[in-house]
C-alpha cells in the first residue's frame, strides 16, 4: 500500500497542469467557472487542442491514436481538468462508440470512423432510449428492415444528448421482432443527414436544450453501417454500457464542485460570520468531504484493478451510485450557500447581458442542482445499479 | 381538539381548488411561465373576485379571514396547483404590512389590494443580509421635511408589477439591530429608484432594487419611526406559514403525480410501482406528507401566539418541511425517471416550487438554528 503519487505520477500531474495553464482557453474556463454551458464551438475547440497533444482519447490504445494511460493517469487528468474548469470531453464517440468499434467493428469501420472521431469530423450521439424503453432498454421498438443492401429504419429515439450538434448517431434497432427481446437487436451507425430523420429539442427543467427526440421515417441505412453481426447488438450495447460507467464516479467534478461551495461559503455572510463558520453548514460540508475523500480512493482502487481499456464489473455500479449521490449532495450545498440568490433564473438570454445578478461568486447553482438530478437517472438509473449489485452479490452470478 | 376546517374555510378551499383545477392547467401555467410579466393579470383578478385575497385579511382590515388557518388553506391550494402569482408578496406581506402599521389614509391601499387592483412588493432583503431580518444597511434620513432613502435591495419579488414598494430602511442603530428600522411606501417610478428585473427559476419575477437619494414625504412612513421590526417579524411569520403550506400543497401534487405514474409506467412488462424498491419509497413519501401536514397545522395554529411561541413553532415547521420537501421533490423526480427532467412536465415545475421555498425567509438550517435558539430562551 502506498497512497502517495510516484515521482512519475507527480511529473505527469505537473505536465497536465502546465498544459492546462497554457492551452485551456480562458473565456471557456471562465464560462464554466460561472456555471455556464459551453456551446458546440467551445467543445470542438477544446477537443482539437487535446487532440493536437494526443490527449483526446486517454482510454484508447496507442495503435488507434490514443494515449493509453493507466487508471492513475486518467484519474489525475480528470481531476486536473475539472479543477481547471475545462469543458468535459463529449463521450459519445470517444468513450462509447470507439471501444465498440475497436472490439466488434470491421477493419473498414475502424479505419473510417476512429480517425474522424479524433479529428472532430464527426459528432456522435447515442440512440438507445425510446419513450417506452428506458430502464428496460431491451424492449426497444425502433425497427430496421433489410431491403437489398439497405436497412429501412422507422421509429423514435429520445433523450438524445446533444443530438442537435451531431452528424452521426449510433442506434440500437430491432432487426428480428420474433426472436427473444435481447436476441433481435442490432447496432447501426446512421448518418443524421439521411432523409427521414427529424430532431426535435426537449427543454430540460432548468431551461437547457440538452436533449432531443430523434424520429426516423423510412430512413435508408447502408448495410455496411451494421456493426458486428445482425441481432448481436445487445452484446455490444452491454459492452458499451460498462464503458459508459468508467468515469461515472465523477470524482473530479465533485472536487471542483466542493471547491466552489467553499469559495461561496467563505464569501457569504450568515448571522454576521462567514457561512463557512456556521456549524450547520460546516457540518454538511465536512460530511460530504469525508465521503468524497473515501470515494476518491474507492474510485482509484476499483479502476486500477481493471486493465487498461477494460471496464470494471459490478464495482462500476457501486461507483455510479455513490459517486452520483455525492455530486448531487454538493449541488444541494451550493444552492443552500447561495441563500436568496439561488432564486433568480440567471440565464444569459433572460438577462440580455452577462452581469451576474447577485454577488459574482454565485452562479446558476439552483439550475445546476435541478439539472444534475439527471445523474442518478441516466447511464442506468441508481435503482437499476443497485439491482445489479444485489443480483451479483446475492449469488446471481457474475 | 377538532381538526376539521370551519364551513367557511372548507368552502373557500373547495372553490379555490375547483377554480385552479379548471383554469390553472399545466398548459395555462406553461404559457404564464413563458410570458414577459411573470404572472397572469386575468387569473389575478379572477382569484381576487373569488375572495382569495380577502381571505388573507381580518374583518377589521376589510377582509374575512386573516388567521393562520385561512392563510394555510389558501396557500396549500396555491401550492397544489403550482401557482406563480404573487399572493405572498402583494397580499400577505405588502397588504399585511400596510394593514398592520398604516395610517387611515394608507389603509385605503389595502382595499385596492383586496380588490385585486394594486400590486405591492416588500423590498427588505439586501445583498448581504441573507436570511437575517434585522440586517438593514439601507438608510433613511430626514432632509428639508422629506425622507431620503439610499441603499440596495435584493431579490425583491414582484417589484416590477408593484404600484408601491414597501422599503425598509434604517433611521438609527447599527446595521443588524432590530431597533431603528422603518418602512416607507415608495411609489413605482419615483426618481432615484432603479429596478433590474429578471425571471425566477420557479416562476414569477423579481428585481434588484437600487435606491439612490430617493425622496419621499414623511407621510410615506408606515408606523412610528424606527419601530417597524416587530411588524416585519409578525408578517414574515405569516409568510412562513404560507410558504410551509404552499410547499405542503405542492408536495401533495408531487406525490399524486408520482403515484399515478408508478401505476401507469411499465418497464420489464409491469408497472414500475410493483417494484418494491420504488413502492417503499413511495410509502415513505406519504408518511412525510402526513408529517408535513401536521407541521403546517402546528405553525398555522400558533401564528397568533406571542412572538416566542409563534416563532418556535414556525421554525420547527419550516425545518421539517424543508427536509420533507427536498425528499419529496427529489424522490418524485427520481421515481419518474427522465420524463420528470423536462420543463413541460408538471412535476418539474412543482418540484422547483417546493425546493425554492427553501430560499425565502430562511432555509432548513436557518430554521433549525432559530428553533434551537428559541427553545433555549
Ligand atoms: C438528461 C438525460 C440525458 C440522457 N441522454 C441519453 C442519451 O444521450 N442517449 C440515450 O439513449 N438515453 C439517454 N438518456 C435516457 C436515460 O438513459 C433514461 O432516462 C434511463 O435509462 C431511465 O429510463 P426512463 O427515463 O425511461 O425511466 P424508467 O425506466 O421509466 O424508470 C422510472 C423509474 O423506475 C425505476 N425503475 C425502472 N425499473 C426498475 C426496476 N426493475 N427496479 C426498480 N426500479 C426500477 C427507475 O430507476 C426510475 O426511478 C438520458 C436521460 C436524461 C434524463
Amino acid at each position: 500500500m502506498d497512497l502517495s503519487y510516484s515521482p512519475d505520477e507527480i511529473a505527469f500531474r505537473d505536465e497536465v497542469r502546465a498544459f492546462l495553464a497554457e492551452k485551456l482557453p480562458r473565456e471557456t474556463a471562465e464560462l464554466i467557472r460561472r456555471g455556464g454551458h459551453p456551446g458546440k464551438a467551445e467543445m470542438e475547440a477544446w477537443h482539437a487542442i487535446l487532440n493536437e497533444k494526443g490527449w483526446l482519447a486517454p482510454n484508447w490504445p496507442k495503435a488507434f491514436g490514443g494515449a493509453e494511460w493507466n487508471a492513475v493517469q486518467r484519474h489525475i487528468f480528470e481531476e486536473e481538468c475539472a479543477a481547471a474548469n475545462a469543458p468535459r470531453i463529449v463521450p459519445f464517440g470517444l468513450s462509447m462508440l470507439a471501444p465498440v468499434l475497436m472490439k466488434f467493428g470491421s477493419k473498414a469501420q475502424q479505419d473510417h470512423y476512429l480517425p474522424r472521431i479524433l479529428d472532430g469530423t464527426d459528432w456522435w450521439c447515442q440512440g438507445y432510449s425510446e419513450p417506452g424503453a428506458g430502464s428496460d432498454l431491451a424492449s426497444l421498438k425502433t425497427r430496421a428492415v433489410r431491403q437489398g443492401d439497405h436497412y429501412i429504419v422507422n421509429g423514435q429515439k429520445t433523450w438524445t444528448t446533444l443530438g442537435q450538434y451531431a452528424n452521426w448517431i449510433f442506434c440500437l434497432v430491432r432487426t428480428d421482432p420474433d426472436a427473444k427481446q435481447q436476441e433481435g437487436i442490432s447496432f447501426l451507425l446512421i448518418d443524421m443527414d439521411t432523409p427521414g430523420i427529424e430532431v426535435r429539442p426537449i427543454i430540460l427543467l432548468d431551461g437547457t436544450p440538452e436533449v432531443n427526440e430523434v424520429w426516423f421515417t423510412d430512413v435508408k441505412v447502408p448495410v455496411e453501417n451494421l456493426v458486428g453481426e445482425e441481432n448481436k447488438g445487445w452484446t455490444y450495447a452491454k459492452y458499451l454500457l460498462t464503458h459508459e460507467r468508467t468515469n461515472i464516479a465523477g470524482v473530479g467534478f465533485s472536487r471542483a464542485g466542493l471547491e466552489t461551495v467553499k469559495r461561496m461559503a467563505r464569501a457569504e455572510i450568515s448571522g454576521g460570520r462567514p457561512l463557512i463558520e456556521n456549524p450547520h453548514f460546516a457540518a454538511r460540508m465536512a460530511t460530504v468531504e469525508a465521503d468524497l475523500m473515501a470515494m476518491s480512493t474507492t474510485n482509484l482502487r476499483i479502476i486500477s484493478k481493471a486493465a487498461v481499456g477494460q471496464a470494471p464489473g459490478v464495482e462500476a455500479s457501486m461507483l455510479k451510485v455513490k459517486g452520483t449521490i455525492i455530486r448531487q449532495e454538493i449541488n444541494d450545498l451550493a444552492r443552500r450557500a447561495a441563500g436568496p440568490y439561488a432564486m433568480p433564473f440567471a440565464s444569459e438570454t433572460a438577462l440580455g447581458d452577462n452581469d451576474p445578478i447577485g454577488p459574482d461568486y454565485i452562479g446558476p447553482v439552483a439550475a445546476e442542482y435541478f439539472n444534475n438530478r439527471k445523474l442518478s437517472i441516466f447511464g442506468g438509473s441508481n435503482e437499476i445499479q443497485r439491482g445489479i449489485i444485489a443480483k451479483v452479490k446475492l449469488g446471481g452470478g457474475k | 381538539m377538532n381538526f376539521d376546517l370551519t364551513d367557511e374555510r372548507q368552502m373557500l378551499q373547495d372553490s379555490l381548488r375547483r377554480f385552479l383545477a379548471d383554469r390553472y392547467t399545466t398548459a395555462a401555467r406553461n404559457a404564464i411561465l413563458e410570458g414577459e410579466t411573470g404572472f397572469s393579470p386575468e387569473i389575478w383578478s379572477a382569484l381576487a373576485d373569488l375572495g382569495v385575497i380577502g381571505a388573507l385579511f381580518t374583518e377589521a382590515q376589510g377582509g374575512f379571514g386573516g388567521a393562520g388557518f385561512d392563510i394555510a388553506v389558501v396557500f396549500e391550494e396555491l401550492g397544489r396547483a403550482g401557482v406563480v402569482e404573487p399572493f405572498l408578496d402583494t397580499a400577505l406581506l405588502g397588504g399585511g404590512l400596510i394593514a398592520a402599521l398604516g395610517s387611515e389614509d394608507q389603509q385605503a391601499l389595502v382595499g385596492d389590494v383586496i380588490a385585486g387592483t394594486l400590486h405591492l412588493a416588500f423590498a427588505h432583503g439586501e445583498p448581504a443580509s441573507r436570511y437575517d431580518l434585522a440586517r438593514v444597511e439601507t438608510t433613511a434620513r430626514g432632509e428639508a421635511g422629506e425622507i431620503v432613502l439610499d441603499g440596495r435591495k435584493a431579490v425583491v419579488v414582484n417589484a416590477e408589477a408593484a404600484g408601491q414598494l414597501i422599503v425598509s430602511a434604517r433611521e438609527s442603530g447599527g446595521v443588524d439591530e432590530p431597533d431603528g428600522i422603518s418602512l416607507f411606501l415608495v411609489p413605482a417610478g419615483t426618481r432615484g429608484l432603479a429596478l433590474r428585473g429578471y425571471p425566477l427559476l420557479a416562476g414569477g419575477r423579481a428585481a434588484e432594487v437600487t435606491l439612490d437619494a430617493v425622496r419621499v414625504p414623511v407621510s410615506a412612513r408606515l408606523g412610528a419611526a424606527g419601530q417597524a421590526f416587530g411588524a416585519i417579524e409578525a408578517r414574515v411569520a405569516a409568510a412562513n406559514v404560507a410558504l410551509a403550506a404552499e410547499a405542503m400543497g405542492a408536495m401533495e401534487t408531487a406525490a399524486r403525480l408520482t403515484g399515478d405514474y408508478l401505476m401507469t409506467r411499465k418497464q420489464f412488462g409491469r408497472p414500475i410501482g410493483t417494484f418494491q424498491a420504488l413502492a417503499h419509497r413511495f410509502a415513505d413519501l406519504l408518511i412525510e406528507m402526513e408529517q408535513a401536514r401536521s407541521a403546517v397545522i402546528n405553525a398555522a395554529g400558533h401564528l397568533e401566539d406571542a412572538p416566542q411561541s409563534r416563532d418556535r413553532q414556525i421554525a420547527a415547521a419550516r425545518n421539517l418541511i424543508g427536509r420533507a420537501g427536498r425528499l419529496g421533490a427529489e424522490e418524485a423526480i427520481q421515481m419518474h425517471g427522465g420524463i420528470a427532467m423536462t420543463q413541460e412536465y408538471e412535476l418539474a415545475h412543482i418540484a422547483k416550487r417546493i425546493v425554492m421555498t427553501d430560499h425565502r425567509f430562511g432555509d432548513t438550517d436557518h430554521h433549525l438554528e432559530r428553533f434551537i435558539a428559541l427553545s433555549a430562551a
